[in-house]
């Protein structure tokens, strides 16, 4: 056992890649999608991904983000389910915690969409109160339009780029 | 008469170090490209000046650029008139009257045997034959490029009435693969110096009103943070950093205080500050987003950005927070508010068509809006001291450049950086000896 999650954590260093062996315990570290490819070579980690709700495709959990409308910050009803989802993962896992990053299409004012960028994951934070989650397992964070997903200048990526992430801590 | 420059350089802090580049002017020069001209051009002649060859920096070329630049000049040839006039006693006015010049600018530079240079200037009026101006200079030769401003200024007022700004500076953030630098150059985009480099993002720069430090917000600590940062000696102090979003930044006219953008208490509200970080008030109370102050000049009211009736309008109240009146009426998104210097209008960008997005200029006391623009993806508008110019970012061809029109619209200029996106201008106050 020590031997396998020995081997684990090499790899997870040498990815340059953190918490991906974890099962319900979070780590901090820096998110780093580019690591998780080479870091899947190795057998113990695929049982974890299957262990961890949060990163099994088949599971709601695995979807994170939420998309709005131009200057809109309400949660469309069509991610409440998402929203839900994690909100009920968060009230069983009162140690997990996880931050909200807002984000906004590259248009108009960068400080109105910075506000934005708050109204959005503000918007998404107050849905997990309602539904039983505390303030001290979330964190809002707004990036306006400054860290666009996507980085062409038409609808196809702006639509891309209004948007609430839901991030765990050591993701 | 010396002049007062201030130059940023010899970064040397602890923290800030890392994240300081050597400034790279060269390649960071932004070039200008005019695209309209005002109603009625002066005619104007800049005579080269004597002794002007044999120095490192041409002077007059560069007066004649600034001059051109703005628009509201006609550059006279001089070529051709022989010889050419460099005291007053040497001017035939048939000759400049001839080519319909209304003024004529003469002059000459004096090498001194302390290494200094003598740059004497005299604006002659053509049609009256009188002198309009006469000075002089003792300068080393970095200051070349200043003093032409100085000369381009003093030409300025003397022909149309108004304060010169060939002699400001601009600052704005350039965006170059993942790297953000927040740059500080003259108004005619020389001497383009980083004032601060990071990997992430930089917005929001703010001229203090004396011109020697910039409050901006920066994201190097993964959040955005107010920083105020002296020119002089690159010395910087964090302004805010309370929980969430601390941003938009805005000097008071005394240089005491600024408004700021804080989320602490839940959506984007805005609170006063002392410029030392102390004495932290909350000025508005709504549940809505409040973002984007502008100091009006005499420091009595502020206005900004609220989306409190549904959509973003602009919104005036007094520096104390109180009484807040809707000022923009026409359209669902109108952002950015800027006072002009005179205290009688606000720019603003409004969104036309619901995809257009435009400076627009507002009369505050009869509410008439005027777009100035006629490009598609403007940001960030700011007037030049004078209130003539506003300095914008916009977008062309998929690249962001800073973009210079006149408060009537007519005189437009694009300015661009040969790479990477050009963003979040704000143009500087007039310097201190002015």
């Amino acid at each position: 056992m020590n031997k396998i999650l020995l081997g684990t954590l090499l790899v997870s260093l040498l990815a340059g890649c953190a918490g991906q062996d974890v099962k319900e315990q979070p780590k901090a570290g820096v998110e780093d999608k580019s690591a998780s490819q080479t870091a899947q070579t190795a057998p113990s980690e695929q049982k974890a991904v299957e262990a961890n709700p949060l990163k099994d495709p088949n599971n709601i959990l695995s979807k994170r983000s939420v998309f709005y409308d131009f200057d809109k910050y309400d949660v469309k009803n069509e991610y409440k389910p998402l929203v839900e989802a994690h909100s009920k993962y968060l009230t069983g896992h009162k140690d997990a915690k996880v931050a909200v990053q807002g984000n906004c299409d590259e248009r108009g004012s960068r400080e109105y969409n910075l506000a934005l960028g708050n109204r959005r994951a503000d918007s998404v934070r107050k849905m997990m109160n309602v539904l039983g989650v505390p303030d001290s397992q979330i964190e809002t964070v707004s990036f306006g339009e400054e860290k666009p997903r996507a980085t062409c200048h038409d609808e196809s990526c702006w639509k891309e780029n209004r948007r609430a992430d839901i991030v765990y801590q050591g993701e | 008469m010396r002049m007062a420059i201030n130059r940023i350089m010899n970064f040397g802090h602890f923290f800030v170090a890392v994240l300081l580049a050597a400034s790279g002017s060269a390649n960071a020069a932004l070039t200008i490209e005019i695209v309209g001209s005002g109603a009625n051009q002066v005619p104007v002649a800049v005579v080269p000046f004597a002794g002007e060859s044999l120095l490192p920096q041409a002077i007059t070329s560069v007066v004649a650029a600034d001059l051109q630049r703005c628009g509201l000049f006609k550059i006279v040839d001089s070529v051709g008139i022989t010889p050419e006039p460099h005291e007053p006693a040497e001017v035939n006015y048939q000759d400049w009257r001839a080519r319909s010049a209304e003024a004529l600018a003469i002059g000459s530079i004096l090498q001194r045997p302390d290494g200094k240079l003598e740059v004497r200037f005299r604006l002659l009026d053509a049609v009256k034959q009188v002198q309009l101006a006469g000075y002089s200079y003792i300068i080393d030769a970095a200051q070349l490029r200043a003093t032409a401003h100085k000369i381009a200024d003093l030409i300025y007022e003397k022909l149309t009435g108004d304060v010169g700004v060939f002699g400001t500076r601009i600052a704005y953030i350039v965006k170059s693969g993942k790297r953000y630098e927040l740059q500080v150059a003259d108004a005619d985009g020389y001497g383009a110096q980083t004032v601060l480099a990071s990997n992430e993002p930089i917005i929001s720069p703010s001229w203090s009103p004396d011109g020697t430090k910039l409050a901006y917000v920066s994201f190097e600590r993964k959040k955005p943070i107010i920083y105020i940062q002296s020119l002089a000696s690159s010395r910087r102090q964090v302004l805010a950093q309370f929980k969430g979003n601390n941003s938009a930044p805005a000097w008071s006219p005394d240089g005491k205080q600024l408004a700021i953008v804080l989320t602490r208490d839940g959506s984007s509200q805005i609170y006063l500050v002392n410029a030392d970080g102390s004495g932290l008030k909350r000025l508005s109370y709504s549940s809505s987003i409040d973002t984007e102050p502008s100091f009006s000049p005499d420091g009595m009211s502020i206005i900004f950005t609220s989306d409190r009736g549904g959509s973003p309008q602009i919104y005036r109240m007094a520096v104390s927070g109180n009484g807040a009146q809707r000022l923009t009426f026409e359209g669902d998104y109108n952002v950015s508010p800027h006072f002009s210097p005179d205290g009688k209008s606000f720019t603003f960008i409004q969104r036309i068509n619901g995809s257009s997005f435009n400076v627009a200029l507002q009369d505050l006391a009869s509410g008439q809006m005027q777009v100035l623009t006629d490009t598609h993806m403007d940001e960030s508008p700011s007037f030049a001291p004078n209130g003539k110019m506003l300095l914008y970012a916009t977008e062309i061809g998929g690249r962001g450049i800073l973009a210079a029109v006149s408060s009537d619209g007519r005189v437009k200029q694009r300015l661009s950086t040969r790479f990477g996106d050009v963003r979040e201008p704000e143009w500087g106050p007039l310097s201190k000896d002015q």
